[in-house]
């Protein structure tokens, strides 16, 4: 038997003790900071704590998908950025997503030009500072577009001016409501179809049209009860109206701005990315698809994108985050994002710390939750061995 | 890491270094402390001509630089001892309350929450400003009551955008704010017709008038002044012999155009006047200084090396500058404005 030494000299328990040692300066350090903060705002009697967010805020924003008015509070002004920030995010992550893919693709091409306007697009895109993207599309927005007034009219009832882009809406009908309920149900039953279809294929090697038949679904059934609800038309019409247009919706120039500069930018670091993934997949296994018969467009679908993916996603989750946290340059050109609205109400209320604090809260949450998304996404596409 | 992410940044790093660093608060901290380093540290704004921007030479002018100037005078016997520190509206307060600067003199509301809440004191206003609107003379817009459903460009982080949604509100009107952080981008967008009008401080858009619009007189200020807009230098709490220097230095440089004291003339006041007010002002009398704690003749170096201010007002924003702003209600109290200068006695 071993003689046991003394219980410090034991490596496991030592390294137990270093790690609470550790956590123990982080956390004293930690306290320091915010009691020594919070003892000097008491000494220079500066207000402390989020007691402001029940307060009538009293400032317009100018774009919100929310109901909000300047009576609501703080609290309500900020959900307000924050869901501007995630439209923004959404969107610009589908578009560059799809861009990139394109991009990527494209760079890969055997196609001389087509391979070479790729390369330009990347090399000029990802090397210009997001900022500037944000500002030059910002600037050609307001300063090459005419005024409401002489706006360009490219079909009926939609404008283009320096006001944004005015299309209209139609005119909310029970209708509407059995057509989106139609569009529940095609989608569901185009999941189940796609899903037998895909067991059947294993099976008996029969293959089936599920795209079209998907598409055929998601299109006929809503246009179906659009038709049994009695078909309505009635629109809401943009209108000029003294300084602008009323009536039907906006899509506004900062917001059209900010789109285009964080998917153009981000799109470009996505298509090397998708190269990377595509070229990470061994020559082989295209020629091994090519010689079973295999058309070009099936060998990419089948073979090459699903084993480029598990290369593509980590990378990819990072660029997703980044243009999430690159959105909140939309201060830059106007866009009342969650930054903008947090520095309204920081300077309206003088609290900074608090509200740097919940800002910085906000973007770890939305950040962690598409990272978690993204794993998981990750843990699915994984190869599997059989 | 962006800019516009950075300025709270750097603002909460201010405030918890300083926090950490600064020892709270003690009687004379700041003046004996200015005193002993030479120089004194000026928070101005970025560029606001007329108030404080560089000059072609590269040193700042304007009416804002100007008090932090006769602070100078009035300490050292030399308006020059100022190092002057441009801060955006988000850094203002944070950089005064972290003992960055010493005095915050950057086109700044004097308002209750930020006299008592921001833990500020401010001395006598130096600017009576009023938010107003600046629009294109062919919208044909004579009245901002006209102006129901307009785009409007506002700068954040001022009491800006909560006045014109306040006086929107009040006369049933409707409007659609643009925020845009930057002063410049701002008005590039209005310039670019994005806004149908733009609000600010009324000495802020004559500012932007003349600095920025290809034709400045296409462009005209409505009549509606929506605000009282008192822009007062201040300095934070804890220090009540620096905060009396200062506000002392702004009167005498207001009394000195009350009694038409000039830098040009000042020397001919020193020693050689009977007026019992003119000779406690340039320190023949003395006694007043040792009160402040500085030099006999303070209130003479104020208007000998930067002018009393009716001198300031001209050169940086009245009728003979670009601005071309009346005196209005910057008069001296005895032409009908609203400058009035305690009794210097």
């Amino acid at each position: 038997m071993v003689t046991k030494g003394a219980w410090w000299n034991d490596a496991g328990v030592r390294a137990v003790l270093y790690q609470i040692v550790v956590l123990g300066a982080i956390l004293l350090l930690g306290w320091y900071l915010v009691s020594n903060t919070l003892a000097n705002l008491a000494a220079r009697n500066i207000a402390t704590g989020f007691g402001f967010l029940g307060r009538e805020a009293g400032f317009a924003i100018g774009e919100s998908p929310l109901a909000y008015a300047p009576t609501d509070s703080y609290a309500r002004a900020i959900l307000v950025g924050l869901a501007n920030t995630v439209i923004v995010a959404l969107v610009g992550i589908a578009f560059a997503t799809l861009i990139g893919l394109v991009i990527g693709i494209a760079r890969l091409s055997s196609n001389w030009l087509v391979a070479r306007l790729a390369t330009v697009y990347v090399e000029s895109a990802r090397n210009v500072p997001v900022l500037l993207h944000l500002l030059f599309w910002y600037a050609l927005i307001t300063e090459a577009l005419p005024g409401p007034r002489q706006a360009l009219n490219p079909i009926a009832n939609v404008f283009i001016s320096n006001r944004g882009i005015k299309f209209p809406l139609p005119v909310w009908e029970a209708a509407h409501g059995w057509m989106a309920a139609a569009l529940v149900v095609a989608v569901a039953a185009t999941l189940v179809l796609a899903r037998w279809a895909r067991t059947r294929q294993a099976e008996t090697g029969q293959p089936f049209p599920i795209i079209r038949v998907g598409l055929a679904l998601i299109l006929g059934l809503p246009l179906l009860a659009w038709l049994a609800g009695g078909a309505p038309t009635a629109l809401d019409r943009p209108e000029l109206k003294g300084f602008n247009f009323t009536g039907g919706h906006t899509v506004s120039p900062e917001f059209v701005a900010l789109l285009l500069g964080l998917t153009l930018y981000t799109a470009a670091f996505i298509a090397e990315i998708v190269r990377s993934g595509i070229l990470a997949v061994s020559r082989g296994q295209t020629e091994a698809a090519l010689a079973l018969g295999l058309s070009r467009g099936q060998v990419l679908r089948l073979v090459i994108l699903p084993q480029a993916l598990r290369v593509i996603i980590p990378p990819l989750t990072s660029q997703y985050l980044n243009l999430t946290k690159n959105s909140s340059l939309a201060v830059a050109i106007g866009y009342p994002d969650l930054v903008s609205v947090a520095n309204t109400t920081i300077n309206q209320t003088g609290q900074a710390i608090e509200g740097v604090a919940l800002v910085m809260a906000v973007y770890l949450a939305v950040s962690l939750g598409i990272a978690a998304f993204m794993n998981w996404y990750d843990k699915k596409t994984a190869l599997v061995s059989r | 890491m962006s800019k516009h992410i950075a300025t709270p940044i750097l603002a909460l790093a201010l405030t918890v270094v300083g926090a950490g660093l600064s020892q709270p608060v003690q009687a004379g901290a700041t003046f004996d402390a200015v005193k002993a380093r030479g120089s004194l540290n000026c928070g101005v704004n970025t560029g606001l001509a007329g108030f404080s921007a560089p000059d072609d030479k590269g040193n700042w002018a304007g009416l804002d630089v100007d008090v932090c100037r006769a602070v100078a005078a009035a300490l050292f016997g030399d308006a020059k001892k100022v190092k002057f520190v441009p801060l955006t509206t988000q850094q203002r307060f944070t950089a005064l309350q972290a003992g960055e600067v010493d005095i915050l003199s950057r086109n700044t509301t004097l308002t209750s929450q930020r006299d008592t809440e921001l833990g500020l004191n401010f001395a006598p206003p130096v600017y009576y400003d009023g938010q107003g609107f600046l629009v294109g003379k062919k919208v044909g817009v004579k009245s901002a009551k006209e102006l129901n459903g307009a785009t409007i460009c506002v700068l954040p982080g001022t009491t800006t955008e909560l006045n014109v949604t306040d006086w929107f509100r009040a006369n049933n009107l409707q409007f659609k704010p643009v925020v845009i952080e930057k002063n410049d981008e701002l008005a590039a967008a209005f310039f670019a017709g994005r806004c149908d009008a733009i609000t600010s401080d009324a000495s802020q858009l004559a500012s932007i008038r003349s600095a920025q619009a290809s034709n400045p007189d296409d462009y005209i200020l409505l009549p509606e002044i929506i605000s009282k807009e008192p822009l007062a230098p201040a300095v934070r709490h804890g220090d009540d012999q620096w905060f009396d220097l200062v506000k002392w230095s702004v009167y005498a440089w207001l009394e000195a155009e009350e009694k038409g004291i000039t830098s040009a003339n000042a020397d001919g006041f020193k020693g050689k006047s009977n007026d019992p007010t003119i000779k406690r002002l340039m320190g023949d009398t003395p006694g007043l200084g040792k009160a402040l704690g500085t030099g006999e003749d303070w209130a003479f170096n104020i208007v000998k090396q930067v002018g009393n201010y009716g001198e300031s007002f001209e050169r940086n924003v009245g009728m003979g500058s670009k601005l071309k702003l009346p005196r209005g209600l910057n008069a001296q109290w005895s032409k009908g404005g609203l400058m009035y200068a305690m009794p210097v006695r």
